[in-house]
């Protein structure tokens, strides 16, 4: 304090209140700069978690009017939301689960090996994350119909799950991949070295070592699979998933038991991002 | 004579277009520490992972306690290696590194505790189980991983660069403690360095490495006394390489006369075959003296004038221009001449002497492009 005072003699009588703001402005530019962006991010987040324990009047739910837990309470209380949802989830599932094994071998395949096609591959691999979802979808449909005389491809949740895949499968890779790059190729002959057939070598060094870069490869495939609309009201056919029960439902007011939804999906996904951290942490 | 453990017979690995290994036969003794050194890109680590079973042979045949392992799996050999950068398993703690061997071969975890807990005390980690790899030290990584190859008590122990990432004091300190660990297990090691020093320092036998074949294969003293060629000569150590013309014998001598027609004599039995020739010695093998002192009966010298002088506190490095244009590097004790001041100076005129016995011959090799290799003296 008593230097702060004689410097401030030094260079004049007194500091005045534009460097003074100067000064906690530089200390803090950085943490107000943050403060705003993560307000950017969460506000809509925030508003749909507020408007899922407003109690409106009518259809529209955009106005604040009263405080109430019946909703939370009684989250499936629409005709067809719980169909949606549960078709999503199962979709979610099912597409995570085949995308996320046939993408990690692909990525296992194009970082370990060399081999004709491999160049190809990697282009292909590319493709539909780069091809606009609208086209993808369109395409989809086209196809579907062109190949889909009756018994044979009638739109339904299979032709979702198809899309889904086949679009979860590039992001795993390029996902899995990333992890594998920078794999000490030396651990697996170590392994091996130690007594470890092939086999054994997957499971007990390959695997754990690369499982942080699936798990994050299986968690993007679940939550693009459970919020895509464009893809699936291609491919969907009469079946309803969540994201086109709500498109659906904006038409005419979304129930309360959206935001109710929206908001349980947003606690689970932090809930998960939180667990990695905790985990992450541990083991390091 | 002691059992062969390993065995190569014409063992030959390209890549490619390039011949990294070039018909290679090899015999390591059991029990032996035996050292594969040379410069990078020579093919040591190249057949030590042949030996392993990470690479197969392009021609030849690789033999473990007498059984051909040449198309074996590394998992169905009875060696194990100690890696370059250790290749620790980043997921498992120390105990289960090292117990990983044992768990593959089933053995009870009863047993694989205690020879755990015995490794871990012949590499002096004993309390460090429930670390992780990031959690210890590089010398202590290094010792986990040898602890994790000894464990599973194999024939044969290949050993890739393990020192390599290590800072010179501790790389030192390991290198005694390897051979105290050798000794005391009595396996066979197979050292691969590019490392003279340590090469010479821990190693029954050595083959010296370079471009896919060995160049001399023996032991320290014999490698680094009588080098078989210019390549050797300047891998292990520094030496002075004059070429000279046979001429004629004296005694148990043969005399070699210099480019300036300086007679050198050589112990008679090293020039035995051939015609061209390299006379070589040591730098720490020569005498300076004043150009009017005597000499010892016998001994092989020459004149020359001081260019150069490190001072390096142990010993003074010189470098020394004799008759004919040739440098010589020549290392003094600082004893007789301790301190700074007393040192020989650029521009004196000195006489160099040393015994013919510390003269060694190297044939001149007619294929220029080896010198490129041999690293400047």
């Amino acid at each position: 304090m008593a230097r702060e005072a004689a410097v401030t003699e030094l260079a004049g009588p007194r500091l005045g209140w534009l460097d003074r703001f100067a000064r906690v402005f530089d200390r803090y530019l950085l943490l107000i700069y943050t403060g705003f962006a993560v307000l950017y991010l969460m506000l809509p987040i925030f508003v749909i978690a507020l408007f899922s324990v407003n109690d409106p009047i009518g259809r529209s739910n955009v106005a604040w009017r009263a405080f109430t837990l019946k909703y939370w309470l009684d989250p499936f209380g629409v005709p067809g939301l719980f169909d949606a949802v549960a078709t999503s989830l199962k979709i979610a599932f099912a597409s995570t689960v085949v995308a996320t094994a046939l993408g990690t071998l692909i990525a296992l395949a194009l970082v370990r090996y060399q081999f004709r096609g491999a160049g190809a591959t990697n282009l292909l691999i590319f493709i539909p994350m780069a091809t606009p979802e609208i086209v993808m979808g369109a395409s989809l449909l086209t196809m579907f119909v062109a190949i889909g005389r009756p018994p044979f491809f009638p739109l339904n949740e299979l032709t979702i799950l198809i899309a889904h895949i086949m679009f979860n499968i590039s992001y795993v890779v390029v996902t899995v991949r990333a992890r594998l790059v920078g794999f000490d190729r030396h651990l697996e002959e170590a392994a091996m070295d130690l007594g470890a057939n092939e086999w054994a070598t997957f499971w007990r060094v390959t695997f754990p070592l690369i499982l942080p870069g699936i798990i994050a490869a299986a968690l993007l495939a679940f939550s693009l699979s459970i919020d895509d609309f464009v893809i699936t009201n291609f491919t969907a056919g009469r079946t309803v998933t969540f994201p086109m029960y709500i498109w659906g439902a904006a038409r005419i007011g979304i129930p309360v038991q959206v935001n109710v939804i929206g908001t349980l999906i947003f606690l689970v996904a932090v809930g998960f991002v939180a667990l990695s951290v905790v985990l992450g942490r541990r083991r390091a | 004579m002691a059992p062969i453990d390993v065995r190569l017979v014409g063992v030959t690995k390209r890549f490619g277009d390039t011949l990294a290994v070039d018909h290679i036969d090899l015999e390591v003794e059991s029990g032996e520490f035996f050292s594969l050194l040379g410069p990078s890109g020579c093919g040591k680590t190249t057949t030590l992972r042949m030996i392993g079973g990470f690479e197969q042979p392009t021609e030849g045949r690789i033999e473990l306690q007498g059984e051909d392992v040449t198309w074996l799996p590394p998992y169905r050999r009875n060696v194990n290696t100690v890696f370059q950068n250790y290749a620790l398993f980043p997921h498992l703690n120390v105990y289960d590194n090292i117990a990983f061997g044992l768990r593959r071969r089933r053995v009870p975890e009863r047993e694989i505790r205690a020879r755990v807990a015995e490794m871990l005390r012949l590499v002096e980690l004993t309390g460090f189980e429930k670390r992780r790899p990031s959690q210890i030290s590089g010398g202590q990584a290094q010792r986990v991983a040898l602890a994790r190859a000894l464990v599973n008590r194999p024939a044969v122990l290949l050993l890739d660069e393990p020192l390599g990432a290590l800072d010179l004091k501790l790389r030192k300190q390991m290198q005694v403690e390897l051979k105290r660990i050798q000794q005391e297990v009595g396996i066979t090691f197979i050292y691969v360095t590019h490392d003279q020093e340590e090469a010479m320092t821990m190693s029954d036998r050595i083959a010296v490495m370079n471009r896919g074949r060995y160049e001399q294969l023996g032991d320290p003293e014999s490698l680094y006394e009588r080098p078989a060629s210019r390549f050797v000569a300047g891998f292990l150590g520094v030496s002075n390489l004059l070429p000279a013309i046979l001429d004629g014998t004296v005694g148990d001598y043969a005399v070699a006369r210099l480019r300036d027609d300086t007679p050198v004599r050589i112990p008679r039995g090293q020039t035995a075959g051939l015609s061209r020739i390299e006379v070589g010695v040591r730098p720490e093998k020569i005498r300076l003296r004043e150009p009017d002192e005597p000499v010892p009966d016998g001994h092989n010298t020459l004149t020359g004038v001081v260019r150069d002088a490190s001072y390096m506190g142990v010993s003074t490095s010189y470098i020394v221009e004799i008759r004919g244009g040739a440098r010589l590097t020549v290392y003094e004790q600082n004893v007789e001449r301790a301190t700074r001041s007393e040192l020989w100076r650029p521009g004196e005129e000195v006489r160099l002497s040393w015994s013919p016995d510390h003269t060694f011959v190297v044939p001149v090799e007619d294929d220029r492009s080896s010198d490129e290799e041999v690293p400047a003296a």
